[in-house]
């Protein structure tokens, strides 16, 4: 059924036709192939992690001693690990670790650099040289030697790991939107609401927040892979998530060191699925991107 | 003798037949020359093994120095075959109801800076190791604790003076730790001198130290063991990651890794390199533990503790963890197969060792319940290093969680854990270990003793019964006795107080490049690391 919205403006009277949603998905797709692919990547994770009790045929923290090191097969479709644990089952609970840590870390990351990059923005002056050259203190640092430096002070575990991946992005994050927001301060409607005495929170949150949220969104979308990543990383090298809790950089490290050559599918299938989920991940945020930035939209 | 299970050397057939292919003479004959690469997993502390307790620094550094008396590098898995370095003849028995040892020293020992070896030079080591002044560690002062003093007759005639006849004390003073250092460098330049500096008189002389990279050594011409050693030098290189030490042997970068590697990494080196790998084996003396922290709630009730060894099915764990882990043995508080060890039929009467594993269980959940802590939960400290820390841990968990506790594991990097553990005493339960060097069960056990006496035991308690049954052990001399006191002593620890627990003993797997000759596996990876006798093959290289 196609729902008309009759408009009035000035006089002339125009009829905007709403396509129907899935032929909007449609056109989505066709539009965007790969940021369609990665969507897809995305919701399959997300399916995976929330129904992961569904899903997994084991308890991904079980041992099964006699079988240990079974090949893929019927029974466990990507094979056994050391302990004799599923490796299908691990994954899916997998996912729900990665997500957890990478929307977790995203989300607080990202909010946490638009309040400071808008902020920042909208004050200008001493409080933005100074934010910003912290900012640059921050960025100096690879991502990965900063996350590394966290957990060194804080130790490792769950909540360390995404403290230890939130912390770089809140600059990233806050750079970007700075900038953004810069632009939009200078638009009248702000000083409009200057000059109607509306507190600087007012101001910020209900008329500068919604103007910088396309970035924002790309920013977050962005991180979920980076943090996925990063979280893999820290877990590999002892100092993330631990056992036995189901994780794919933990996977990774048990199985590559050990059993690369006698019992391969340890580590190459959690390979798979960190490589097909950042994948996923970046796909789908540079789909976003074109999707809301209204310059590559007209191209 | 029927100890020890003796040490198992496992030479492939494939390995075996290229040795005798190499021909018999240089199978046999030992040939000088050539340089031994060898992979070491740890770092090095300090060079001073009088304060140090690990074979990052043994490996590397033990080369440069001699002992007084040494494991026979031919027998090393016996405990009482001792065999003289720097004394002359045999090993001497003690005289006077046990209580007196004299030692003839030889005379054409020097250290490495041209200084003549003496008795003085000997004093005055076992006076740093056993009598250091304030201040100074000494890791192993307490093994020594049926020496009374050392006195120095004559400039080469030692003579240690006990309080006690004890069978713990000739074990200890062979201990690979106690390196004879220049009562000289001592005196002149301190206590501390030797965390820094090398003189020893080992085979070796010290040439270079790259921090993180290798440590090298040249043959010392003027060593005292004629004809030794072989090698003209070796070169210890660093190699943190087990996949390096694996690759660079599986590449030829090293001939062989001295601690070990576990059934899988062993299988995968025969599988690919066939017979230019042999392969030896042995039970190891080490007991890998967990210990409850008796100063935390609630596991300040025997109830609880004993509920935590109930639950672990030590005898399954064995048949499997022996196939990805180094560790295999079931055992007590003794080394197994030692004479003071359990036997199968004793340790089947302990906790946590029944074989009825259901019974076993149910016990646990019951005493678990009656403690009022069912569903416990709480966190396994354990140490970042994968074998066997990290698998056993793994394990652990599992079997707990079968009488329906929750545990989570925190893992810390090894500084931060003995932190943990020896300092800060934050842990509710933690893995840990019981290494030793020469199998002593009598001065080997002495972990579970009251805390404010072993320095070793971090469980946190104080429990006065097993410390008499431990000095009532060690003054007897009658090993019958001694056994009979062992089980009580072991019965306390286990099971009745259920003070700490042992999850199985380590097993001992190298395997090595087929060319290197000479070197035999001990009970320890401590021991038979003087390098003096390893000798290259240059028809298998």
């Amino acid at each position: 059924m196609t729902v008309s919205d009759v408009r009035t403006d000035l006089g002339a009277e125009e009829v905007v036709e709403r396509t129907p949603w899935p032929a909007a998905i449609l056109g989505l797709i066709a539009r965007y192939p790969l940021g369609a692919a990665g969507a897809l990547v995305v919701v399959a994770m997300i399916f995976a992690a929330v129904f992961a009790d569904v899903i997994a045929p084991y308890d991904p923290e079980a041992n099964a001693y006699e079988y240990m090191f079974t090949a893929p097969g019927g029974q466990y479709w990507l094979g056994a690990d050391d302990f004799g644990r599923d490796i299908f089952s691990r994954i899916i609970y997998g996912a729900r670790t990665a997500l957890f840590v990478g929307f977790v870390a995203a989300f607080v990351g990202a909010t946490g650099g638009l309040v400071l990059g808008v902020a920042s923005a909208y004050f200008g002056g001493w409080f933005d040289l100074i934010i910003q050259r912290v900012m640059d203190v921050i960025m100096a640092f690879p991502l990965i030697i900063l996350a590394l430096a966290v957990i060194s002070v804080l130790g490792p575990g769950i909540d360390k790991v995404i403290i230890a991946i939130t912390i770089p992005f809140i600059p990233q994050c806050a750079r970007v939107v700075r900038s953004s927001a810069l632009a939009i301060r200078e638009i009248p409607y702000i000083d409009a609401a200057r000059a109607c005495g509306f507190s600087h929170a007012r101001i910020i949150l209900r008329h500068m927040v919604p103007n910088v949220m396309a970035p924002f969104l790309i920013m977050i979308t962005a991180f979920v892979g980076q943090a996925i990543l990063l979280e893999a990383t820290l877990s590999y090298l002892g100092l993330g998530v631990q056992e036995p809790v189901p994780a794919w950089g933990l996977m990774l490290k048990s199985g590559a060191e050990e059993y690369a050559e006698s019992a391969p599918w340890i580590p190459i299938f959690p390979g798979i699925a960190i490589s097909l989920a950042v994948f996923g991940f970046n796909l789908f945020g540079d789909a976003l991107r074109d999707a809301l930035d209204p310059k590559l939209r007209a191209q | 003798m029927r100890f020890l299970k003796s040490t198992l050397v496992v030479s492939f057939a494939l390995g075996l037949a290229a040795a005798w292919a190499g021909g018999a003479v240089a199978g046999e004959t030992p040939v000088r020359g050539g340089i031994l690469k060898f992979v070491v997993g740890s770092k090095i502390p300090s060079y001073d093994a009088h304060m140090e307790s690990t074979f990052g620094m043994i490996h590397p550094i033990r080369p440069f120095y001699s002992l007084l008396i040494r494991v026979n590098p031919e027998n090393p898995s016996s405990p009482t075959d001792f065999v003289c370095d720097l004394c002359e003849g045999d090993v001497p028995a003690a005289t006077d109801n046990g209580l007196k040892y004299t030692f003839k020293i030889r005379k054409d020992v020097w250290f490495h800076d041209g200084t003549p070896l003496t008795a003085a030079d000997i004093k005055a080591t076992f006076d740093k190791i056993v009598f250091p002044p304030e201040g100074v560690p000494s890791t192993r002062k307490a093994f020594f604790s049926s020496l009374d003093s050392i006195t120095v007759p004559d400039k080469y005639t030692l003579v240690f003076n006990m309080k006690y006849a004890s069978g713990a004390f000739l074990p200890a003073v062979a201990a690979p730790y106690n390196f004879v250092y220049s009562k000289k460098d001592l005196d002149e330049k301190g206590y501390a001198w030797h965390q820094k500096n090398i003189n020893g008189t080992g085979a070796f002389t010290f040439v270079e130290h790259k921090p993180g990279a290798y440590v090298e050594g040249k043959r010392y011409e003027k060593y005292h063991h004629e004809g030794k050693p072989y090698l003209d030098g070796f070169r210890a290189i660093s190699a943190p990651k087990m996949a390096v030490r694996l690759q660079a042997i599986r590449g030829n970068r090293a001939a062989i890794e001295f601690r070990g590697f576990p059934p899988k990494a062993r299988d995968d080196l025969v599988a690919a390199l066939g017979d230019k790998i042999v392969v030896q084996e042995s039970d190891w003396n080490c007991a890998l533990q967990f210990l409850p922290n008796h100063r935390r709630k609630p596991f300040d009730d025997v109830r609880v503790r004993r509920a935590l060894t109930l639950a672990v099915d030590r005898w399954g764990g064995s048949k499997y963890l022996s196939q990805i882990a180094i560790v295999k043995t079931v055992g007590g508080v003794a080394f197994p197969g030692h004479p003071l060890a359990a036997t199968k039929e004793e340790l089947e009467k302990i906790a946590g060792y029944w074989p009825d594993l259901d019974k076993s269980r149910a016990e646990a959940r019951r005493l678990l319940k009656e403690a009022g802590a069912e569903g416990l939960e709480f966190v396994l400290l354990n140490r970042g290093v994968d074998q066997p820390y990290r698998v056993v841990g793994t394990w652990l968990i599992d079997q707990w969680k079968k009488v329906g506790m929750k545990v989570t594991q925190n893992v810390l990097p090894s500084p931060a854990f003995y932190d943990a553990v020896r300092k800060k005493h934050d842990f509710d339960v933690t893995v840990y270990f019981n290494c030793q060097s020469i199998v002593n069960p009598l001065a080997d056990v002495s972990a579970y003793i009251s805390d404010d006496i072993a320095g070793n035991n971090y469980a946190g308690y104080q429990d006065r019964t097993m410390d008499k049954l431990f000095d009532q052990m060690n003054r007897s001399n009658d090993p019958a006795e001694q056994r009979r006191i062992m089980r009580l002593y072991e019965k306390r620890a286990l099971d009745e107080e259920a003070l700490q627990f042992v999850t199985l003993w380590w097993y001992k797997i190298n395997p090595y490049r087929s060319y290197v000759k000479g070197w035999k596996i001990a009970p320890s990876h401590y021991l038979n690391q003087h390098l003096d006798n390893i000798w290259l093959d240059p028809h298998l290289m």
